[in-house]
Formats: structure tokens, C-alpha cells, sequence
């Protein structure tokens, strides 16, 4: 249809060429309805407003938010069409690059904390489509310094060796042998939905750690679960259709989001379709994870901390969460064979006890209960016994909480401003 | 010179049980809604979490939930010919202060009024004759009916998820509920609760005497429940801790449970808390609200103009509201006349202590909720033929003990000592196998041409406002009710099998230090003209049309019953008509 009036059509291309130029032949019509549409769910899809829109501010994708990583703050980037403060004066090849390679205008290199490693899975169609959207939204003068990071994690040209060790460039490629849902849920996990980010463990120069894909990784006081189908720590417990709706409410009937995730259902998989939310679920399902003779032991009953443990259960936890563990749907999460409870990495559980914490509301399950702190009140000894407890009751196993953990937990809270 | 905002479609003075009921109608009609609330932010994990929220001391005693007599207070006498002096320290009723209003802190008792409560002088005088009733007794009909309010009843019980058995299932009289009671369209939604030893048996008792006991309707809750807005409640624990409290665990029925967090969902909704609404403003012409004054917690004031004004606050303080405002006429308890103050009434509250075996009972009162019990109604309201008793009125009888809290369970039997070895020893002895229910006869307080509420001529709040007065004291016939309910509850309780019961009526005068309940009501009732009412029977003004009042001031007198249901179902009530009536032809919805 675009072209039936040429006139408009030789517009739009020195509309094109005074903006970006460098059109390659067969991209799309970036101000078609249905690309702006298209790239509008796709920016959803990678909660690029997650980083970019700083809350509160009341200006969309205009940067500014502290991203938190090992190494130090990093400030996300203005993305707005600005065309001095954000990305207005790109060429949509430098666009593409930004997103598929990690290199931003004039070959500057970014920091991976923009998962530009997950993006390179995307196609140069999406990303343009994600352009085309981000050109619509209003531009806002804002200059962002990202450069937050000490001397000398600071250098970008150190990013030249971190990509060589680290960084598999390519978009995403089908694997014939699996199923097409299967393969838009990999393309989505591993792509835009940047899944492997917070859950994938990450080694000592924060690349992921291929050999564990998504297992679980601490970050920013919480652990990032284990998404894969591993039974007692992973999903192997949920079906496809728990976590499509987990994707969606952030409730499953034993489970209800909290924290980062809560903030990723929130602001992105609450609004992905359907059938994108249980290709999703269908390809988490089938990534194996641990193997299933790793079935830790519980810590026995009659042990101290697990009596202690029990006690402070009774009194503090057995109110919501009830005396067999097992919660309130919708309301309140079970512990009876959450995966959550029995990460190896106590972080969330610390968190949730020492800080307290809200579950999700969404429109589909609005109630938002909140769990309270209990900081002020159980020391780190009583901590840990109780969260030993739940951790190795009712079926459930995992190690042991340490009053140590405990404290370093605490003071590592104490620093954080969220 | 208030600093005046943008107007809104609505404007709600205090966020309570009505103000969330109808701020969340009005958000769904659309309309742009601003609540006030003079009180803080309340939410349940950090203001009352688990870990502390049964601290007997905090709140019950040093009433930390409640409104602070510094912010505002009231004055109180007996009768006309003393002066009123403030009250400095809450006693016969409890003031709820923040969101979530009283509705934060009730016991959760959520009952449905009789059908002939709301025909109570017609009912009355048609039955027993005009002399029948004493002459002062200024009690009248509501203007609404059992059967119009009905499905309002349904739509609050239904949002609170209240459990309970019903007793009049669309006129068919059902086994273990209140027979009594109007017909209701469908069951509870959730089973009542369970009941303790000393509930059972105190059923069991009442029905060795003939009684038809059936279990308290109460918003603490049987079981986990998912209201018609998508709010989910937890299961009741019975700890105990209700009344005067915040609920930990989500179970008990409050604005925070089952409604805020939708109404927090929408975007045309917006609180502004620790905002006190100093009046109402009206228009040159005085028949029109233009919108409040407010103070915020900074001193500064601001005019919020709106075409819609819900006055939502606590009773007292709606009627406070309303004379500061000039609306209506005061009432003048000389002539009658005047709306505005009249018809004020309370609750007629007594009990007995029964004192039991301890080795042969053991009732262990600390596993209880606000509103477990077992109760009969066989002397509520016109239940029975009061031509020989002497009074009108009636209430609820039952074995409704709440809690089991050390520091207010401490009976003990006539001739211990006050204090010392001798009083402990008692109290040990007497702790698990006592009955003490404070609320045992819940009964009705009627309204009286000399009880009233005006402006104190005297004393003044922090903005130089006059305070609110309260004019209050029993009458012959409220405390000939309370001795004949008392005695029916004590031989219940012999009939249970204790070997000492301690009767306590009411007795007069009315002392402000005594708790009751905090069923404050009248003063600015609903009726049929507006030469007997303040408000027409959809609680909007007669005065100011574009103003509703809501909450129990709206009762023309007050029943033998806990009053919320009916507040909800009033609140209900009067949403349907807003949005069905008014707001498509704004003006008076019944022309006098």
C-alpha cells in the first residue's frame, strides 16, 4: 500500500535520509502502524524500560537508572529520539550494531550490562522494528554519563578481550529437530527476554557460565532461581501452563513472584502474548539443568537448628504461611516444595526475612500481599534456624543457612538504597 | 488563602469502609476520584505485621491504631443542664484514624439489621399502640427497607467474604442459622467458623432452653476466600487479636483485605493521606458543594473543588463536618426541630461473668477471633412480645468471647482480693474456666428527643473549630432491656453449668470512661421528607444535593446488632444510585 502515492513515498525517504540514513535495501517502512505496533511489544518484550526509563522520573527510555553490577554502577543511556542526548542521530546500522555486537556510535564498546549478548539473537528485522518504535516515543533531553565504573574497569577497550572470551555474536538459528513453539520460546529466552542475565551463573569476569545455563545467579540481594527443569530447584515441579501463568500474574497456585521478577512481570511478560508465554514455558522445560541424582539430604529433624528452627516457624511463619508449609494461593507462597526455598543460594530467602517484601499485583491476581521484615526482630542465629527449617521440611532439602551467611547478608543489606 | 487545585468529579472525606466502597463505584463509573484521609497511610505488613501486631499494650491499651485526642477530640455530659468537658482518653468508644477507618479495627461482627428494625415507630405503635412508647422516644422509620437493601447486604458480604450459616434462605428457614432474620438471596460465602468449647456449650445450653442458637456472622474468615474483585483473604488463625487491632494475616475483612488494592489499581483514583478536611465549601446560593478545605500535614491549605462531595468520615466527626459546613439546620432539643445533631444513640451493652469448675472446665479463651460465637436472637428487636416487658428494643444474645489477652481477662470471683498473693492465685484459677464476654448482650440503643450532638460553645481543635458535643444518657427503657437481657444470658450460663455467675447489666448514667463498642450512630439520619431526616433515603443531603453522607449517622436509631453490615449495605446502596440516578440527572433524588 505505502507505495501507491509516490509522492509520499520520496517524503518519507528524505525524511529517512535527513534522520539516519543509510536504509540497507529491503528494510522495513519505519513509520509503517504496523512496525511501530510490532517494535512497541518487542521493547516490552526486552523491558528495555526495565534499565532505560528511570522510575518515577516520568520520562520514558530517557535513562539515568543505576544498573548494579559486580564491578560497579553503570547509568543506563538515554534511548528517547533526542537527537543530542539519546539516539535520535543514529543510523539504523548503528543501531543494529549497538544491539547485535555490543558497539555503540564511533565504534565506542558498551558494557555487557546491555545484554547486547542475548540481543545478538535477535533479527536485524526485530531490532529495526524496536527502532522504529523507540523513534516514536517522546524525545528527552537527557544527558546520561554511563561511565560509573572505577579506574580501570572503566576502559572499554578492556571490552575488546571480554568479548573475545565471552561474546558469540549471531542471530538466532532454529534447531530443526524441536518443535516451532519451542523454538520462538528459545528465540524469545535467549534473545530479547535475556533470560540467562540474572539466571544464568555468571564466572569472575561476569561472563555466563555456558555449562550451567540458567541454574541461578545472585544478584542485586536477591538469587535469580534456577529456571530450568531440574525437580527440586528448577521448574520441574511447575507445568507449562504454571509458568505461563507465573509469566503472566506472577501467581501460580503455589507460588507468587516478589522482588526483580516481580519487577520483570510487571513491566514486561504480563504483556507478552500468550502463545509467546507458553513458548517460553515449553522451551524452559525442556533445558535439563542439574541432573536428578543430585538429590541433596535433608538436614535431620532432630537437629538443633532444625528444633529452633521450628519454633520460630510456629510462632513467626505458621500464621501465612501455615503449619504444613503449604500457604495460601494467591495469597500467600507455599514453602512446601517451593524450588525457590531450596536454591543453594539462600539470597531471596535472607532477603525476604531480614527485609521483607511485596508480592506482585497484577490485574489478573491484584491482592499484592506483603511479606514483613522480620529483621529487626530474629538475630542471625534465629535466621538462619528458621530458614534451615524451611529448607529442610515437609520433603523439602537443601543446605543448611549459616548464622555467618546470615550476617553478611545483613550488612550487605544495610548498604543498599531500594 | 487556600491554595485551590484542579477540580475533581470527586471528592471522599475519609477512607474508611464507605470511602473505599465508594470510591471504588465511582473510579468504575469513571469518574475522577480524590480521597482524603485525615489519618496515615495503614498497611498490613508495616504497620501491623505479624511479628508484633498481638501487642495487647500498644494497641489496646495505648490505642496506637486510633485517632490521638491531641488531633481531635470530643466533649461529652449526660444532659443539657452540665457542661461538657473533653475527652481526654477514649473510653465507651474507640475512633479509628487512618485508611482503612474503623473498618481496620472492628471485631469483624457482620450482621444484617431485622426487616422490622427499619419500620421500628410504624412496627412498633401498629403492634403494641401509639402510648406504648415513652413519650421523649424519638425513634422512626428509615425511608429504606430489609427487602431494598438485600442484594447491598449480599454485595458487602460477598466483598468481605463473610462466613456464616444463613437462617433464611429466600424464605425457607435453614437448620443452624439465625431463623430470625430477613430472607437473604443466597448463602454466606464462606461456613462459618468454628467455634470453641465454650461457644458449643454455651449453644448447647441455649438450646436445652428452647433457643435457637446460631453461629456468629463473621468477617474473620473460615476459610481463604477470593473476593468478586479479585482480592484474596487468608484463613482466620484465631489468635485472638481483632478488635482494637490490625490483622496480621490477612483474614479479617477490611478496606485493606478486600478492596484498596484495586482501588489503588486505578488511575483516576488518588489518597491523600494525613489530609484534614477543615469544611465543606458551598456555593453563594448555600444549596451547592463546591468542594472541601483541607490542611495538609505541612499546615499549608489548599480548596479542592469537586462536583461531587462523600462524606465518609467516622459519625461524630460527619456530623461535626455538616455544622461547621452550615449545612442543614442544628438541632434544637428545646423545639425538635433542626436535623442536623438529632437522634444521636450508642449501644446498650451488658453481660454476666460465669465462673466454672476448674477441673471440670477448661474453655481456653485465647483461641478465639472478633467475631466467633455462638448467639440467639429469640430477644432482638420485635422478636418477642414486648407488651409485657416494659421497653421497646431488644439485641443479640450470645457467648461471643473474643479473646483470651492477659491484661483484659482478668476475672475473677466476687470476694477476692484486689491484689496480692490471693488475687494471683484467683487468677490462675480462674483464667480457663471463666466465661467473660464483654459483648454478651449486644441490644439496642433508641433514640431520645434529649441525646443529641451540637457544637461545643467552649472548647476548640488546633484550627479554632468548635469540637463536636455529645449530649448522652440511658433511658428507663434501655436499662429495663439490659437487666431482662442480662438475666437471659445468665441463666444461660447456668444452664452451661457454672457454679457462680456475676450479672452486669447497664446501668445509667451513661459513662464515657466504659467501653461499649464503638457504634456510634445518628445525627444526621435518613428518612422520608426533610422534615424528619437530614439525608432522603439515599443518603444524599436534603440541603447540599451534591452531597451523600454515608456511615451510621445515616441510622435513625440504632438495633440490637453490630452495625457495619448495614453501613456496607447503605454504602452499597447509595453507589447504586449515584451512579444509576444521579450522576445521569444530577440533582435531589427525592423531591420533598
Amino acid at each position: 500500500m505505502r507505495n501507491l502515492n509516490p509522492m509520499r513515498g520520496a517524503l518519507c525517504g528524505l525524511a529517512l535520509a535527513l534522520s539516519s540514513g543509510g536504509a540497507v535495501a529491503g528494510d522495513i517502512d519505519k513509520q509503517d502502524f504496523m512496525q511501530i505496533e510490532r517494535g512497541r511489544y518487542l521493547t516490552i518484550v526486552g523491558d528495555c524500560a526495565a534499565c532505560h526509563t528511570l522510575p518515577g522520573s516520568g520520562h520514558a527510555y530517557a535513562g539515568g537508572r543505576a544498573i548494579e553490577t559486580p564491578f560497579g554502577d553503570i547509568l543506563a543511556p538515554n534511548i528517547t529520539p533526542d537527537q543530542q542526548t539519546g539516539i535520535g542521530a543514529w543510523t539504523d546500522d548503528e543501531f543494529v550494531n549497538a544491539m547485535q555486537n555490543g558497539t555503540g556510535r564511533n565504534g565506542k564498546l558498551l558494557f555487557p550490562a546491555m545484554p547486547y549478548t542475548y540481543y545478538t539473537r535477535v533479527t536485524r528485522q526485530d531490532v529495526l522494528a524496536i527502532r522504529a518504535y523507540l523513534n516514536t516515543v517522546p524525545a528527552v533531553q537527557n544527558a546520561v554519563k554511563a561511565d560509573q565504573l572505577p579506574f580501570p574497569l572503566n576502559i572499554r577497550q578492556s571490552m575488546i578481550i571480554w568479548k573475545r572470551l565471552f561474546f558469540r555474536p549471531g542471530e538466532f538459528r532454529p534447531n530443526a529437530g524441536k518443535s516451532e513453539e519451542w523454538n520462538r520460546g528459545a528465540y524469545l529466552a535467549e534473545g530479547l527476554g535475556h533470560c540467562g542475565l540474572c539466571h544464568t551463573p555468571k564466572n569472575f569476569l561476569g561472563g555466563d557460565e555456558t555449562s550451567r545455563m540458567l541454574r541461578g545467579y545472585a544478584l542485586q540481594g536477591w538469587f535469580a532461581a534456577d529456571i530450568t527443569d531440574y525437580a527440586r530447584r528448577g521448574l520441574g515441579a511447575w507445568s507449562n501452563d504454571d509458568i505461563a501463568t507465573y509469566l503472566k500474574t506472577g501467581h501460580t497456585p503455589t507460588s507468587i513472584a516478589t522482588g526483580l521478577m516481580a519487577e520483570t512481570i510487571s513491566q514486561s511478560t504480563s504483556h507478552m502474548s500468550d502463545a509467546d508465554l507458553k513458548a517460553i514455558a515449553t522451551y524452559l522445560k525442556d533445558q535439563p539443568g542439574q541432573s536428578a541424582d543430585d538429590n541433596p539430604a535433608p538436614v535431620p529433624s532432630d537437629q538443633p537448628v532444625m528444633k529452633i528452627g521450628a519454633k520460630i516457624y510456629a510462632d513467626e511463619c505458621s500464621g501465612c504461611h501455615a503449619a504444613n508449609g503449604k500457604g495460601i494461593p494467591s495469597l500467600f507462597p507455599a514453602l512446601h516444595g517451593s524450588a525457590v526455598v531450596q536454591q543453594t543460594d539462600p539470597t531471596s530467602l535472607m532477603h525476604v526475612v531480614l527485609r521483607g517484601s511485596r508480592g506482585i499485583a497484577t490485574d489478573a491476581a491484584p491482592t499484592g500481599a506483603a511479606m514483613p521484615e522480620f529483621g529487626w526482630l530474629l538475630k542471625d542465629d534465629e535466621v538462619a534456624a528458621v530458614l534451615s527449617y524451611i529448607r529442610n521440611s515437609w520433603g523439602n532439602a537443601a543446605p543448611a543457612v549459616s548464622a555467618g551467611e546470615v550476617a553478611k547478608a545483613r550488612r550487605a543489606f544495610v548498604e543498599r538504597n531500594d | 488563602m487556600a491554595r485551590r487545585l484542579p477540580g475533581k468529579d470527586a471528592v471522599i472525606i475519609g477512607l474508611g469502609w464507605t470511602g473505599s466502597i465508594l470510591a471504588h463505584e465511582l473510579t468504575q463509573a469513571g469518574l475522577d476520584v480524590v480521597a482524603l484521609e485525615r489519618g496515615p497511610w495503614r498497611d498490613t505488613a508495616t504497620d501491623f505485621p505479624i511479628s508484633y501486631a498481638q501487642d495487647e499494650l500498644r494497641y489496646r491499651l495505648q490505642h496506637q491504631l486510633f485517632l490521638q485526642p491531641a488531633q481531635m477530640c470530643v466533649t461529652f455530659r449526660n444532659n443539657a443542664s452540665q457542661t461538657a468537658l473533653p475527652v481526654r482518653n477514649w473510653g465507651a468508644f474507640m475512633l479509628g484514624n487512618g485508611v482503612g477507618g474503623g473498618g481496620l479495627h472492628w471485631n469483624a461482627e457482620t450482621f444484617r439489621f431485622l426487616p422490622t428494625d427499619f419500620t421500628a415507630r410504624s412496627h412498633l405503635t401498629q403492634r403494641y399502640g401509639e402510648k406504648f412508647l415513652p413519650e421523649d422516644m424519638t425513634i422512626q422509620d428509615w425511608g429504606v427497607t430489609h427487602d431494598d437493601l438485600e442484594p447491598h447486604y449480599d454485595d458487602f458480604e460477598y466483598l468481605c467474604g463473610t462466613s456464616g450459616t444463613a437462617g433464611n434462605l429466600q424464605g425457607k428457614i435453614q437448620d443452624g442459622g439465625n431463623p430470625f432474620e430477613g430472607a437473604r438471596s443466597r448463602p454466606y460465602p464462606t461456613p462459618a467458623q468454628k467455634q470453641g468449647y465454650g461457644h458449643t456449650l454455651f449453644a448447647e445450653a441455649a438450646k436445652q432452653l428452647g433457643y435457637k442458637p446460631y453461629p456468629q456472622p463473621s468477617g474473620n474468615l473460615s476459610q481463604s476466600y477470593t473476593n468478586p474483585l479479585g482480592v484474596t483473604l487468608g484463613q482466620c488463625t484465631f489468635c485472638g487479636f481483632c478488635e482494637w487491632f490490625g490483622c496480621a494475616n490477612y483474614s479479617k475483612a477490611t478496606p485493606q483485605t478486600t478492596i484498596l488494592p484495586v482501588l489503588l489499581r486505578n488511575p483516576n483514583f488518588e489518597a491523600r493521606t494525613e489530609c484534614e478536611v477543615t469544611r465543606i465549601n458551598l456555593d453563594n446560593t448555600g444549596k451547592r458543594a463546591t468542594g472541601v478545605t483541607y490542611v495538609d500535614p505541612s499546615g499549608e491549605e489548599f480548596e479542592q473543588p469537586a462536583d461531587l462531595v462523600l462524606l465518609c468520615a467516622f459519625q461524630l466527626f460527619n456530623v461535626q463536618l455538616l455544622l461547621l459546613s452550615g449545612i442543614g439546620t442544628p438541632y434544637d432539643p428545646r423545639t425538635g426541630k433542626g436535623q442536623i445533631g438529632r437522634n444521636f444513640t450508642h449501644q446498650t451493652m451488658s453481660t454476666a461473668v460465669g465462673f466454672f469448675d476448674k477441673d471440670k472446665y477448661n474453655f481456653n479463651p485465647f483461641i478465639a477471633s472478633g467475631a466467633i460465637g455462638m448467639c440467639i436472637d429469640e430477644f432482638n428487636g420485635d422478636n418477642f412480645d414486648h407488651g409485657s416487658a416494659g421497653f421497646v428494643g431488644g439485641g443479640y444474645i450470645g457467648q461471643v468471647r473474643t479473646n483470651g489477652r492477659p491484661l483484659e481477662s482478668m476475672a475473677v470471683p466476687p470476694g477476692t482480693p484486689a491484689w496480692g498473693a490471693k488475687w494471683k492465685q484467683a487468677l490462675r484459677d480462674n483464667y480457663l474456666s471463666s466465661v467473660i464476654c464483654g459483648g454478651a448482650c449486644h441490644a439496642s440503643f433508641y433514640s431520645y428527643r434529649d441525646v443529641y450532638l451540637d457544637l461545643d460553645p467552649t472548647y476548640k481543635d488546633r484550627f479554632a473549630r468548635p469540637l463536636v458535643r455529645l449530649t448522652i444518657d440511658f433511658h428507663d427503657n434501655e436499662l429495663k432491656m439490659s437487666a431482662f437481657l442480662t438475666d437471659k444470658y445468665a441463666e444461660i450460663l447456668q444452664q452451661m453449668g457454672a457454679k457462680e455467675v456475676v450479672k452486669q447489666p447497664r446501668k445509667g448514667p451513661y459513662d464515657v470512661t466504659d467501653y461499649q463498642t464503638s457504634h456510634l450512630c445518628g445525627g444526621a439520619i435518613m428518612g422520608d421528607n426533610p422534615d424528619n431526616s437530614a439525608l432522603n433515603r439515599y443518603l444524599q443531603s436534603w440541603d447540599v444535593p451534591n452531597l451523600f453522607v454515608q456511615g451510621a449517622a445515616a441510622f435513625p436509631q440504632n438495633a440490637g446488632y453490630n452495625p457495619t453490615g448495614t453501613v456496607g449495605a447503605l454504602a452499597f446502596w447509595s453507589a447504586k444510585a449515584i451512579r444509576s440516578q444521579y450522576l445521569k440527572n444530577p440533582g435531589p433524588l427525592v423531591h420533598a
